[in-house]
């Protein structure tokens, strides 16, 4: 009986030591989820969702402060990937924070510019170049399409148009139920 | 025990293997081939996209009413001549004939999606008039180095169809180190004729450019491929190897199953060995080209002209006469289809490449690219009436004729569901689009449709998170600098406060030290 008693202590003993080892010599740093979230949102840092940036909105979602369907630029797909990512129902797009658009790009009427800077001050990713007094313009490649620059601007030169299709970076359509390839048929066989 | 894959690909060519799945077909070819290959007049207008090679848009660099040479570089790689070694560098584009540059327009580029791409339009002035070339004297001396910037700066692509440009390739096949070069002369698809007359009428030219290339990345053999159904070819071939006395130069006939010619599949079949998932050729040791990329090669070498031009087959039951046209890049469509005698009455669909794996235009007023290697043109009783689409039932004749070992009924059911990350574990990357399991389907359910636009969603999530990830950055960039910005403004203020501090404090010295002069003076009279 004793010694049954304190073989099994002993190795209990044993294995916890051991587990405690190895939680500590094979500590994985996890990814908190915080950055797991923000990873999901499109980062336009467009501040519809009511919060500064994607990264605080991600917090908010994380601390359970803000509900997953505050994000128009991410769209249905977003909220689907928040859901799944916290195992949570997905919510339809709160019409509130606004509507989900196709990608767009802002383009500044170049002609009509003043050169007050106040677009590029807001700009969160500073994709407006340009000085004071001088023509602004946009770095297409880097634009968001967040709107945030239309605001400040004093004489209204900003437009946010679609962005051009090129044939480099065109998205194939869903079949339609009727398509076959292209020649498929073609008396082979 | 497992040999080194690359030691086993050393073999290449000596025993014919199989690759699985395929499918046996008409092969349609002879009617295209009954006459020799003939220059394609000159149109009134050509028009050169500058997206003819996989990657970004070339930068023009001529203007409008610029005067051009035939062989001028009229767009170079974005990032100049010496360009990114990454993929996206691209190949230079050259005026196909000489002429003025009348405008740079947005103009049909033969691009799937139907969208217009930015093209030079160049009217020729009838001279063609070759501008001053600098061919390489004698390759056989050359530094491959040398010869590999060549290959680049002539602004040859894979003619074959993947267009990626040969300069990038054969840059980092030679670092890879290569032993074999395999030129591709199995033109496996229905209907395509270019590759066969281009082997039958510049044999001679194809083996110059085997050795060119072998020069240039260092190979020690080539393998030139052809189907056993191209009698003539063989022939042609096997007396310009004896012509030019080059012993390291096989040629192979492969049996002709559709789509040996698949860059993978010929591999499996000279080598019994898988390109890994993933992986390139490089891998094995082997590069693989087309037999017209290796005649631009020795052109570009041993003659100093740049990829200016290309052989095009004009085929199907929709042109009168069907034939090979030697043709200017920039040559609108309809002026090819005009030189072969016109549409038959019953012509209804223009498809660029051949019946399996070609894409219908809307229109013939798309030019000829690098890419386009047939034109067919089909009738309204070759289309078949389009069946309705039913559900798939499993039968799984799509995996049995699968030449990537691929689950096609599964990937279908996965991409139509929109599970992307599925799709991508089923590995959609590794389809080919040979429409294999597109002809087979029972239900007619459009297969490698789905898998196209699988792939392209696949790569616009790439696409998305990339720019995610590139907004995060400049996010967090800003924020750093603004932070930065008030910090040092906040510094910027104390210094200012206690520089008026010790100011006020050394007015104060000076005044007291005034003060002390003063009283001294008062003292001393």
């Amino acid at each position: 009986m004793l010694t049954a008693v304190l073989t099994i202590s002993l190795l209990g003993t044993l294995f916890g030591l051991g587990l405690g080892w190895a939680s500590r010599r094979f500590h994985v740093e996890s990814d908190p989820v915080v950055d797991r979230i923000d990873a999901l949102l499109p980062q336009t840092q467009c501040g519809q969702c009511n919060f500064p940036g994607c990264r605080p909105y991600a917090a908010a979602i994380a601390a359970g402060e803000a509900p997953i369907n505050q994000c128009p630029p991410g769209g249905a797909a977003g909220i689907r990937a928040l859901a799944d990512l916290l195992g949570v129902e997905p919510l339809p797009l709160n019409p509130d924070n606004g509507a989900e658009k196709p990608p767009r790009v802002a383009v500044i009427d170049e002609a009509a510019c003043i050169g007050c800077t106040l677009c590029i001050q807001a700009c969160p990713v500073d994709a407006i170049i340009g000085a004071p007094k001088l023509m602004h313009t946009v770095i297409a490649d880097a634009c968001t399409g967040c709107d945030l620059c239309l605001p400040p601007c004093p004489v209204d030169c900003i437009e946010m148009v679609l962005r051009i299709p090129v044939p480099g970076g065109w998205t194939r359509p869903r079949p339609a139920p009727a398509a076959r390839a292209a020649g498929a048929a073609a008396g082979t066989a | 025990m497992h040999a080194d894959p690359r030691e086993l690909a050393k073999q290449a060519g000596q025993q014919r293997h199989h690759f699985p799945g395929g499918l046996r077909l008409r092969h349609n070819k002879q009617i295209s081939c009954a006459v020799p290959v003939e220059r394609a007049a000159l149109p009134a207008r050509l028009f050169v996209p500058l997206l003819q090679h996989a990657g970004r848009e070339a930068e023009p660099l001529v203007a409008a009413g610029q005067r051009v040479l035939k062989g001028e570089l009229l767009a170079g790689l974005p990032g100049g001549e010496e360009g990114n070694p990454d993929e996206t560098g691209g190949a230079p584009m050259h005026a196909p004939t000489s002429g003025t540059v009348s405008a740079i327009v947005r103009h049909l580029v033969s691009h799937p999606s139907g969208i217009e791409g930015r093209c030079i339009v160049i009217k020729p002035d009838g001279l063609d008039q070759w501008t001053s070339l600098h061919p390489i004297g004698d390759w056989r001396q050359a530094d491959p180095a040398a010869l590999r910037q060549v290959i680049g700066s002539a602004g040859i692509v894979g003619l074959g169809g993947a267009v990626f440009p040969t300069g990038i390739k054969v840059r980092e096949a030679s670092e890879r180190g290569i032993h074999t070069v395999i030129l591709n002369g199995a033109e496996c698809e229905p209907y395509i004729s270019c590759d066969e007359m281009l082997m039958r009428e510049q044999p001679g030219s194809i083996v110059l450019g085997a050795q060119i290339l072998q020069r240039a990345v260092g190979a020690s053999r080539t393998v030139i491929a052809v189907e056993d159904q191209m009698g003539a070819v063989h022939q042609a071939l096997r007396s310009a190897v004896d012509g030019a006395g080059a012993r390291d130069i096989d040629i192979v006939r492969v049996t002709t199953i559709y789509p040996e010619g698949g860059e993978k599949q010929l591999i499996q079949v000279l080598t019994g060995l898988e390109v890994p998932s993933g992986g390139r050729p490089t891998d094995l040791g082997l590069l693989c080209q087309n037999v017209a990329t290796a005649t631009a090669v020795a052109r570009a070498v041993t003659q100093g002209k740049p990829l200016v031009e290309r052989i095009v087959t004009v085929t199907g039951n929709g042109v009168r006469k069907p034939r090979n046209l030697l043709v200017a890049l920039g040559t609108p469509i309809s002026s090819l289809v005009d030189q072969c005698g016109g549409y038959t009455p019953g012509a209804a669909r223009l498809v660029l490449g051949g019946p399996m794996m070609g894409y219908a235009l809307a229109s013939d007023a798309n030019p000829i690219v690098k890419a386009a290697n047939c034109i067919l043109v089909l009738t309204e009783e070759d289309i078949r009436a389009p069946q309705p689409e039913m559900p798939c039932i499993r039968c799984g004749e799509c995996a049995r004729v699968c030449p990537a070992l691929l689950q096609p009924q599964i990937l279908h059911w996965a991409a139509r569901a929109g599970l992307w990350n599925e799709t991508e574990d089923g590995g959609l990357a590794d389809c080919i689009e040979c429409g294999c399991c597109d002809f087979v389907c029972p239900s007619h359910i459009p297969l490698v449709d789905w898998f196209r636009f699988g792939k392209s969603e696949l790569r616009r999530r790439e696409l998305e998170h990339h720019r995610a990830e590139e907004a995060r950055r400049r996010f967090a960039a800003r924020e750093a600098r603004l932070a930065l910005q008030k910090q040092e403004r906040r510094t910027r203020m104390q210094e200012k406060k206690a520089a008026l501090e010790s100011d006020r404090e050394k007015q104060q010295g000076i005044a007291a030290a005034v003060e002390r002069v003063r009283q001294r003076r008062e003292g001393e009279p």
